[in-house]
């Protein structure tokens, strides 16, 4: 392996901590400048991305050829240093984030990333976070990738501020605060009773604890795990998500897409390295901890969150709340299939989660774009909420809050508005709930119905049959839910005449929805080869030992 | 000792877990300031307690009795600076929301 390919691993997270910092020192009037630099940023961490995940797979047998690769940064070795560590999922959500991204970048460039200061920074910032999140190995990185990726969005959620999004953005820091509070005792309190932090020195060392330390590290995690849940919207944790993701600007809903799948993420490592110390444990006859308990928990918190995304869904009148209330079911569906801990269920799962990240990114744009249809054509932009003369009451002017939003004069230059917008839009609007509910003929319905088989076969015969036949049963209703919910407000969006002006659509902002409706389409017509390597992957996460023996190791790094 | 470390953490997120519970914005940052210095604490702790250790060890042999043990004291203070630059914002959050809203309510409005 070449040199300069060895600090790969290191590039996506580098790489946008570098924009950021380069994008602040840009006048902001240089925005073309400002603009490249981003646009590069993300194509760098796109190609990284796809070339890491090449990396793992076959596709290059001498390098990383056990499909796992560490980097140890600043050559100390784990776990005394601080590893970066890539396999086929990691390399996934990678891959995953930086398209989110991109579409994201792209939209924004339509009009969102000037209303406000510092959109690109803060974009650069939170993929940095969420690229660390994916790639650490340790779990003191894993929270400080966390706070990184929180405070960027923070930032964006409250981007272009006005009277809801600050409502929503407080309650949306202050749930997150709490969360990363608990992240840090957990942390702590397994530093306390293991002695590391590193994820893969970690089975070992739980395996040999005594009877009391073990169960201070089972409180640990569940304390851990309720973070994560936290952070990935499961109920009863998640009312701040609908409100958060409605009142955000259409960029940044879209990127916040893949934020919850960061906690989801961080539950699947952290279940597939613990589940093979409960495995050393039981090897050495002590086993304590309770994995019944762990997958159990999961199996009915995801069946509730499912439960109350479909009660959501139904109830939503706004479609922004409404594709919250998606993000939601997609989270459940995951959580339900990991607490049923049955190896041909995790594939389809994945299939569903990156089909889900997908659509919900490109509705969460759609939805940008049909507000606009439905306002009068001289309010083209959510506005604040008008302020009453002499400030408010005290004769307060919150600072960073403009009074007026953006003028919007130089609008039609941006872009190329391509004609037919309402037609486009409908029909962006039917993939994306075709995408969503997991109709035929798109990915939604492959992932589903390869999820729906794999339960049926497995509930013949089983003793956990009752805990499949409620999966079949939720994914059936959560998708019916969501095809009842999406068409009453579609007909009201298309269909009624009343009160509507086409919008000018433009090129920037309809081409990433188009494109990640296409991504989803390719998806679809390469849904065998997608498949296998998805089962591969999740056969990696049932076989934990290469990823520990990788990085304690350092054998087979480049 | 461990008593009074313990009993100063309990009051501490006692108190920040209450006050978090209330509705005004202020009482809520002074609660989630509260708690994060009652889990900074605990992760001081988890580094088992000592008085008058060194946490760098000297060159040569040495005996890992005599010494602190630096990787909490490492971590307490990257989570005391993320803690503070985060109360920060919320700070500025807070005070963008009493000005768009007039109220300090976290709703944006009194509840009736």
């Amino acid at each position: 392996m070449s040199p300069w390919l060895q600090h790969l691993p290191a590039v996506p997270i580098v790489v946008p901590l570098l924009a950021a910092a380069a994008i602040l020192f840009l006048a902001e009037r240089a925005r073309a400048l400002r603009v490249a630099v981003a646009c590069v940023s993300i194509l760098v961490q796109l190609v990284a991305a796809i070339l890491l995940l090449a990396l793992t797979t076959e596709a290059f047998p001498d390098i990383w050829s056990r499909g796992v690769g560490a980097y140890a940064i600043g050559g100390w070795q784990a776990p005394f240093g601080i590893v970066l560590v890539i396999d086929r999922l990691t390399g996934l959500m990678l891959i995953l984030s930086a398209v989110v991204g991109l579409a994201a970048f792209v939209n924004s460039l339509a009009y969102w990333d000037r209303v406000g200061p510092h959109f690109h920074t803060l974009l650069q910032l939170l993929l940095a976070g969420v690229n660390g999140a994916f790639l650490t190995g340790d779990l003191f990185n894993l929270f400080v990738c966390f706070e990184v990726l929180l405070a960027a969005s923070y930032g964006l959620l409250l981007h272009g501020s006005n009277a809801q999004r600050v409502k929503s953005g407080l309650h949306y820091i202050v749930v997150n605060l709490v969360g990363s509070l608990l992240f840090l005792i957990g942390v702590s309190l397994i530093y306390g009773v293991t002695g590391t932090l590193n994820m893969a020195d970690l089975p070992a060392r739980a395996a040999a604890l005594s009877h009391a330390d073990r169960s201070l590290f089972d409180a640990a995690v569940a304390i851990l795990g309720v973070a994560f849940l936290t952070k990935a919207g499961c109920w009863p944790l998640n009312f701040w998500l609908p409100g958060a993701y409605a009142a955000a600007s259409a960029p940044v809903a879209a990127v916040f897409a893949i934020l919850t799948k960061v906690g989801v993420y961080a539950l699947l490592r952290l279940g597939s390295l613990i589940g093979s110390a409960d495995a050393l444990a039981h090897a050495e006859g002590s086993a304590l901890l309770r994995p019944d308990l762990f997958h159990g928990g999961l199996y009915y918190l995801g069946i509730a969150t499912m439960g109350y995304g479909i009660f959501g869904t139904i109830a939503a009148q706004q479609l922004s709340r409404l594709v919250g209330y998606s993000v939601i079911l997609s989270t459940g569906l995951v959580l339900t299939v990991m607490g049923l801990d049955h190896p041909p269920l995790l594939a389809p799962a994945l299939f569903y989660l990156v089909g889900s990240v997908l659509a919900t990114a490109a509705f969460f744009m759609l939805v940008g774009m049909t507000d606009r249809a439905r306002r009068t054509p001289t309010a083209r932009e959510p506005a604040p909420p008008a302020i009453p003369a002499g400030g408010t009451p005290g004769g307060y002017v919150p600072f960073g809050v403009r009074r007026t939003p953006a003028p919007h004069a130089e609008d039609d230059e941006v872009g190329v508005a391509i004609p037919g917008a309402m037609v486009f839009m409908g029909l962006m609007f039917v993939c994306c709930v075709l995408l969503v509910t997991g109709s035929p003929p798109l990915s939604g319905f492959v992932a589903k119905f390869a999820l729906l088989s794999a339960a049926v076969h497995a509930a013949a015969g089983a003793s956990w049959a009752t805990a499949a036949w409620m999966l079949v049963f939720m994914t059936l209703a959560a998708g019916l839910a969501s095809l009842v919910a999406l068409t009453r407000i579609g007909m009201r969006l298309f269909w009624s005449v009343t009160g509507r002006n086409t919008p000018r659509l433009r090129v920037f902002e309809a081409a990433p929805v188009a494109i990640l409706v296409l991504l989803c389409i390719a998806l679809t017509l390469a849904a065998g080869p997608a498949m296998q390597f998805l089962e591969d992957t999740a056969a990696s996460l049932r076989a934990p030992r290469i990823y520990i023996e990788t990085v304690l190791t350092g054998e087979d790094a480049p | 000792m461990e008593i009074l470390f313990a009993i100063a953490i309990g009051i501490l997120s006692g108190s920040g877990v209450w006050l978090l519970l209330r509705p005004r914005t202020f009482q809520m940052i002074v609660g989630l300031a509260l708690l994060s210095y009652a889990v900074n604490l605990f992760i001081f702790g988890m580094g088992r307690l000592a008085i008058g250790k060194a946490p760098i060890v000297a060159p040569g042999a040495a005996d890992p009795a005599l010494y602190a043990d630096p990787l909490p004291q490492a971590l307490v203070l990257t989570a005391i600076v993320i803690g503070f630059a985060t109360t920060a914002l919320l700070l500025v959050v807070l005070l963008v929301a009493r000005g768009l809203t007039g109220t300090d309510h976290v709703d944006g409005r009194e509840s009736q």
